[in-house]
């Protein structure tokens, strides 16, 4: 079957395919909620150097891999934009901004109240911590330019070009860990060599990772659908369907 | 599992208040991420019927 992708790329297409996808990836969120969460509190054993305080890490590190990946793609999305013009692409951009902005005051946060009970501080000015606090500022820079345009095309261009000049932070986060010496612990997973934790640890970690993945997805579409209808409130086709669907629910 | 009691899960071996914060505020920004968002679409499309009909 052959699919003609220009025809989702229109508000107007795209507006009721996210409203039907929406659904169903806040049921496999939920669904990997629940089994994240049973796995982390029910299975997972007590880590033996830090007790029960490790659990923090089933929320922790998945909102921190969430705070990197969502910035990775919005900044893809806002190249898109830019490159070809296209005002779904920046949509989506703006659209995953404030919940990556929220993954990574999560991360430092939860982060914070993990660093209390091991280090005895709160927070340290490491490289982790400090290119993480980075990155909640990018965002917040990010949303804060964009609303600061009043025209939506200048204001896209605007924050495309502020997202791809901040995308050199992400690997400096990743990185950081091995490039200095940090007081924050290296990374729970590394590619091509085994995993230092427990097998039932690090699935708790992965289907808490997956829930965070398809909360995101679906709540990205949710405020994509938004930021349509407000940037095209004169359009006939969201006039006809603020008549015919007056509730707006989903 | 890896409880003697429900008071031993709730204590978290005496880090209650550090895994429970961390967890709780998880769950309530996502919460309250969908409320808003929910919020917005119907005042946008209240909006948008106020100017269709006019």
């Amino acid at each position: 079957m052959k699919i003609n992708w220009f025809k989702y790329s229109s508000p107007q297409t795209f507006y009721p395919l996210a409203g039907k996808m929406i659904p169903w990836f806040a049921l496999l969120a939920a669904g990997f909620m629940v089994a994240g969460l049973y796995i982390s509190f029910a299975i997972a054993p007590t880590d033996f150097q830090q007790g029960e305080a490790y659990r923090i890490i089933f929320v922790h590190v998945p909102a921190a891999w969430m705070s990197m990946v969502i910035y990775v793609v919005m900044a893809a999305w806002a190249g898109l934009g830019l490159a070809l013009n296209a005002r779904l692409s920046a949509m989506m951009a703006q659209a995953l901004a404030p919940t990556g902005a929220i993954f990574t005051l999560l991360a430092l946060v939860t982060g914070s109240l993990w660093g209390k009970p091991m280090w005895g501080a709160w927070w340290v000015w490491d490289a982790r911590l400090t290119s993480e606090l980075i990155l909640l500022f990018l965002y917040l820079g990010f949303m804060a330019l964009q609303s600061s345009i009043d025209d939506p095309r200048r204001a896209d261009r605007a924050g495309a070009l502020l997202a791809l000049v901040g995308v050199v932070n992400v690997p400096i986060i990743y990185f950081s860990v091995k490039w200095w010496n940090t007081l924050h612990q290296g990374s729970s997973i590394n590619m091509g060599a085994a995993p230092k934790m427990a097998a039932t640890m690090l699935l708790g970690m992965l289907l808490m990772a997956l829930a965070f993945w398809m909360y995101t997805i679906a709540v990205a579409l949710m405020r994509v659908r938004c930021i349509m209808l407000e940037r095209e409130r004169t359009a006939d086709w969201v006039k006809e369907l603020s008549v015919k669907e007056p509730s707006g629910v989903r | 599992m890896q409880w003697a009691s429900w008071s031993a899960f709730f204590n978290m071996g005496g880090y209650a208040f550090y895994v429970w914060f961390s967890f709780g505020l998880t769950l309530l920004c996502m919460a309250w991420e969908v409320l808003a968002l929910r919020k917005r679409s119907t005042q946008a499309l209240r909006l948008s019927r106020l100017l269709a009909q006019e």
